[in-house]
């Protein structure tokens, strides 16, 4: 935070030069469109399941199979936290393997 | 290092000793004390004071204080990330929940969970990348730094005050219970020890103490929920089918009819009245996922990591423990059903369970491993709070030594050593009102503070961190007014609520008539952060909006972003 008046102007124009550069564009807009899609599935399962909670109780007191103790809100709840665990794996899985090498390749570049 | 040595012993001297003399001043009702735990837990705290001397002979600048140097990898971080927010309240909280009423106490798992990803999509790299301390860093990047962070001080000491004073009197109601001590005792004995871990090991010392604490309570959950799940044959099915039939035969006890007592049996595989109307439900379950996000002692975790790569990493071991555990509590709370609520042994004469109803999964342990068992469960439940409000404090101190002294009193001029002086004082008169604040609310329900805690976040932090990252039209007066909207919305509509206008106040009816603000609060504070920006056409927020691209660029790439101090 304590840079010269120098220095901060030299990172302000390379923040700037990044801006422009196409690998930059691609990363943002591939990993924005990723991203939003991950939230939008989080936020249907999530509150699809508390949706169901509010209007429809009885489906999921519902037995899994005749004579089962288990109900159907048992996999669906438990579905829910494992949906969460996987979309954030999912996430991770990807920008490892797609958006660190992209971002690896701009600072090679921009940030000695 | 002597000296250090020498100050935490005259501190436990000074602050232990009015503790004992309370505790022989106290009333004898208290229950039997529970010499293993005592053991037990001794010997936790032990291990974490010499992890507190370790850790305070490596914590020499403000970067080890509130971030461990920015030297904790992902894997570390992700353990300590469950241990900060795994409370005794998700422990006990919901396997009571669900020894109570069955598959409610999933509902409140869920919400817990789904906070997470949340937390990695949109936060946790750009965090790393923007900021180094606080999440104030993150969320007054671009903007008038003063204002901004006076707004993040604030509504950080309004959610870690009220998070703090549920833990305290949590600790206190618990541990007379555990071990047979009073509730001033143990109120004492928690922000002593908090005090130790964050004055002299800062984030080093927390971080282990959190992480230990995820071990122990990852371990004994699963040690309980694999001898619940064998004494049915490793069916969950038969678990289930034992726990209604157990519930049947309580009802039918009672004095219900066969039907009646039919109904109640099978009324706890599936939601119940926990969530009473559809507007309660949806503003519940905001709250619990965008809280999550919004949660300062949660959000200062990733600047401990070196890299947005290890914050990302993180996060996905954290959601990893968290689930598992949520998954665990599940199956502990059925077992304490089929295990706890059938045998006289831990009842009390009107049926109900010795101690509360929060001591089933307790008496769970007690039913699996006999007292020893029991002890280390008990150990392990007061480690947990221990390291939550080390947690809470830490990020309470950093709000005020380098959000308001710091940034906005010194102007970023202050050295290490003065910033470093003011964040231990401010520990200290942390830890001091914790204290006096838990004596104060023994008696009170303080159950709603922790949602409380959950919805200013949501209402407050999460707005401002989000469209301050996301949105090029933020400005300072957006933010602020935004920012404060939303936490005095929450906290006005709370307060009229039922929770606190009927249950605590005694008034008739409630002004408010929903569990939970966040579904009008949130959205009001996006509302008045986007029309007070769009409407600002000061000088201040053309630089505002001037400062977005460079901000991204940093965000998305990590060019510029703090690095880890060389160790």
């Amino acid at each position: 935070m304590t840079q010269g008046q120098g220095d901060a102007a030299a990172a302000s124009k390379r923040l700037r030069e990044v801006s422009e550069d196409p690998r930059y564009r691609e990363l943002v807009r591939r990993r924005s469109r990723f991203t939003w899609l991950l939230t939008a599935a989080i936020l249907i399962v999530f509150f699809g399941y508390i949706l169901l909670i509010a209007f429809d109780r009885a489906f999921l007191a519902r037995p899994l199979a005749p004579g089962s103790a288990t109900t159907l809100g048992i996999p669906i709840g438990i579905g829910v936290i494992v949906a969460g665990i996987v979309l954030t794996g999912l996430y991770v899985w990807r920008a490892d393997k797609v958006f660190d090498p992209i971002i690896r390749s701009i600072r090679a570049d921009f940030d000695a | 290092m002597r000296t250090v040595a020498r100050r935490v012993g005259l501190l436990l001297l000074v602050l232990g000793l009015p503790a004992v003399a309370l505790a022989d001043n106290a009333d004898g009702a208290s229950p039997q004390r529970n010499w293993a735990a005592i053991l037990m837990f001794a010997a936790f705290v032990l291990l974490t004071l010499g992890i507190t001397r370790w850790a305070a002979r490596r914590t020499r600048t403000t970067s080890d204080f509130y971030a461990a140097g920015g030297g904790i990898t992902g894997f570390q971080n992700g353990l300590a990330i469950a241990g900060d927010y795994m409370s005794a309240a998700s422990f006990l909280g919901i396997s009571a929940q669900i020894f109570a009423d069955g598959y409610d106490g999933l509902i409140y798992s869920t919400g817990f969970l789904v906070g997470w990803p949340i937390i990695l999509f949109l936060l946790a790299e750009r965090m790393r990348n923007l900021g180094r301390y606080t999440f104030a860093d993150v969320a007054s990047f671009r903007f008038a730094q003063a204002p901004v962070r006076l707004f993040a001080a604030f509504s950080t000491l309004a959610v870690v005050l009220f998070y703090l004073i549920a833990q305290m009197v949590g600790a206190g109601q618990l541990i007379t219970l555990l071990f047979g001590l009073p509730y001033a005792y143990a109120v004492v004995t928690v922000g002593v020890l908090m005090t130790l871990y964050v004055l002299f090991g800062g984030m080093i010392a927390t971080t282990w103490v959190q992480i230990i604490k995820a071990v122990l309570l990852l371990g004994c959950a699963t040690v309980m929920a694999v001898a619940v799940l064998a004494s049915t044959g490793f069916s969950p099915d038969a678990l289930f089918a034992k726990a209604v039939e157990a519930k049947t035969r309580i009802a039918a006890a009672g004095g219900a009819s066969v039907d009646d007592a039919a109904a109640a049996g099978r009324s706890i595989m599936g939601p119940g009245n926990f969530i009473r109307d559809p507007v309660s439900a949806i503003s519940f379950g905001m709250a619990l996922m965008f809280g999550t996000a919004g949660l300062p002692h949660i959000l200062m975790r990733f600047f401990t990591v070196p890299d947005a790569e290890q914050a990302r990493k993180s996060v996905l071991w954290a959601t990893g423990w968290i689930g598992y555990f949520y998954i665990l509590t599940f199956i502990i709370g059925f077992g304490a059903i089929v295990m706890v609520a059938t045998n006289p042994e831990f009842l009390d004469g009107s049926g109900g369970l010795i101690g509360g109803s929060n001591m089933a999964a307790i008496h769970l342990a007690d039913a699996i491993g006999g007292s020893l068992f029991l002890g280390f469960v008990s150990a392990v439940a007061f480690a947990t709070i221990l390291a939550v409000v080390a947690g809470l404090t830490l990020s309470g101190a950093a709000a005020i030594s380098h959000d308001v002294y710091a940034s906005v009193i010194r102007h970023g001029q202050a050295t290490s050593e003065e910033e470093l002086r003011v964040s231990r004082r401010t520990v200290l008169v942390l830890a001091v009102v914790a204290i006096l604040l838990g004596i104060l609310f023994q008696h009170q329900n303080v159950a709603f503070m922790v949602s409380l805690a959950f919805a200013l976040a949501a209402s407050g932090n999460f707005p401002v961190l989000l469209l301050s990252i996301l949105w090029p039209g933020c400005t300072t007066r957006g933010v602020v007014a935004g920012g404060t909207v939303g936490v005095v919305v929450a906290l006005v509509l709370t307060i009229l609520s039922p929770t606190i206008w009927v249950s605590v106040l005694g008034n008739a009816d409630p002004i408010f008539p929903y569990s939970s603000p966040t579904i009008f609060s949130m959205p009001l504070a996006f509302f008045t952060l986007w029309l007070v920006s769009i409407l600002d056409r000061s000088g201040r927020a053309a630089v505002d909006r001037a400062g977005y691209l460079e901000q991204r660029v940093r965000c998305e790439t990590g060019i510029g972003a703090a690095r880890a101090s060389a160790h």
